[in-house]
């Protein structure tokens, strides 16, 4: 058991002074649940030593229905996210990847936006201090080797939030907020494949909110995990499917990876299956594609290969079942 | 730094300067001498440490104790009255849901949140709201029974 080491905590009121006491501090974290932060400080893969507290903001705690979209603050808990009568309703594929993060006490303090800047994992390096250290630690953290892909000079820790996938079967945006002002990105733009720097964030910004634009037409979507706990822990592969039928035949269709690459990513190539009936040859087609794109590597103790073949496998089940 | 902290522990206002870097787990076993909450690991992985923060169910392990500013803190010390013990300790005590006994503090706590949130729980309910807290002994037949005994005490 470690100690924290010393740090200073501040707690800002408003977006903006998070920002310039952000600014103010050397090495400054944010922190809003802590559920993954507080972790990695104690076992020394993070060393802040200041925190900026976003917790007690009160523009980053709020849901809006707006005509066209519905935005999430990004300091809203999981939970709540997870039992939001009004999301479910309109992306049900982003309350039950909510649902499905961790266990519930976690969901009562771990956010949203937190589980979306959520950093990349690897069973080489969320380990304790010394167990890094007598492997010589790691390309992501003080080292120089990839012990995921020796020779190599990319980390390939997977990136393993379940809520990004979901919203990017809604071409969700992300509302960032930093010394230069604000701006708005599509989500997939805040994540770049490189486990050790997965994040397009720029120095002390904030992610502030999400705006998810309502579909014009009612959608079904779902969610769905493989991991080792069932109760408690991180994908293995999460898989979000968005699906439409007109006359039988599909007109909608999108597919969303997380934890097996180093971003969440949408499934390319579908357009094919447009306007097929999806019947069983159909889907295992679908299958297929999806298995080929979810290129996992050794970061978990369950071998990859499990995880391609199970990534397509949930996304079958998934569009079996979501109708 | 430090920061003075307000918050009530069990029903007491208690008024502390804390160091920035104190865990919660900390303050109750070393500043308020409250040893009923376990450490079990160091990730929020066990649940051992879960304590109610505002009614609902944390882990004090991963949670600044500079954070609880004016927070309801509950601990598993703070329940029976008088000697007496509530529904959910007699649940475990009657059903034999402790075995070792290190995550019951945690499985109470945890229970205790569920029963204030919903006082019929059926059992996928139960296991649901213990997802997040390990035992290694009772294989949580016995935690369940628990559960639902102190679900027919209160209803009774």
């Amino acid at each position: 058991m470690e100690y924290l080491p010393e740090m200073r905590l501040y707690h800002p009121a408003t977006v903006e002074e998070a920002i310039k006491l952000h600014a103010a501090a050397p090495s400054g974290r944010y922190l809003a649940g802590g559920s993954d932060l507080l972790v990695n400080i104690r076992r020394g893969i993070e060393t802040p030593d200041n925190l900026v507290y976003l917790n007690g903001i009160a523009e980053m705690h709020a849901i809006t229905d707006a005509p066209g979209q519905i935005s999430i603050g990004a300091a809203v808990n999981l939970r709540d996210l997870a039992e939001s009568n009004l999301l479910r309703e309109h992306f049900s594929a982003v309350t039950q990847a909510a649902g499905d993060v961790a266990g519930p006490s976690h969901r009562e303090y771990g956010t949203l936006g937190g589980n979306l800047c959520l950093d990349t994992r690897c069973v080489f390096y969320n380990q304790s201090e010394w167990w890094r250290a007598a492997n010589n630690y790691c390309l992501k953290y003080r080292g120089d080797i990839c012990h995921v892909a020796p020779g190599g000079k990319k980390c390939f820790a997977a990136f393993s939030g379940d809520v990004a996938p979901a919203l990017l079967l809604f071409d969700a945006e992300v509302e960032l907020a930093g010394p230069d002002g604000r701006r708005r990105i599509a989500l997939a733009a805040l994540y770049r494949n490189d486990g050790m720097d997965h994040l397009t964030l720029g120095k002390g910004e904030i992610l502030v909110a999400v705006h998810v634009p309502k579909n014009p037409i009612p959608i079904t979507t779902g969610y769905a995990k493989s991991r080792v706990r069932g109760s408690i822990d991180f994908p293995l592969a999460g898989v979000a499917v968005r699906m439409g039928l007109q006359d039988e035949k599909i007109a909608d269709l999108r597919i969303g990876l997380t934890g097996v690459s180093p971003l969440p990513f949408l499934v390319r190539g579908l357009d094919k299956f447009i306007g097929r009936k999806p019947d069983d040859s159909c889907l295992e087609e679908m299958r297929d594609v999806v298995r080929g794109q979810a290129k996992a590597m050794k970061t978990t103790l369950t071998p990859p290969h499990y995880r391609r073949r199970v990534a397509g496998a949930l996304a079958q089940k998934l569009a079996e079942t979501i109708f | 730094m430090k920061t003075t902290l307000s918050l009530t522990v069990n029903g007491i206002n208690r008024d502390d300067v804390v160091p920035d870097n104190m865990l919660l787990v900390d303050y109750l076993r070393e500043k308020a001498g409250l040893t009923g909450t376990k450490i079990g690991c160091d990730g929020g992985e066990c649940g051992a440490c879960t304590v109610l923060i505002n009614d609902r169910p944390r882990h004090a392990c991963l949670t600044l104790a500079a954070t609880c500013q004016n927070a309801k803190v509950e601990t598993v010390d703070g329940l029976s009255r008088d000697g007496r013990l509530t529904a959910i300790q007699r649940g475990f005590h009657e059903k034999l849901g402790a075995q070792c006994g290190f995550c019951t503090p945690g499985m109470i706590m945890a229970s205790e949140a569920l029963l204030r949130r919903n006082p019929d729980p059926s059992e996928a309910d139960i296991r649901a709201a213990l997802a997040a807290n390990i035992c290694r002994c009772t294989g949580y037949v016995k935690i369940i029974e628990a559960v639902q005994f102190a679900a027919r005490e209160l209803s009774a």
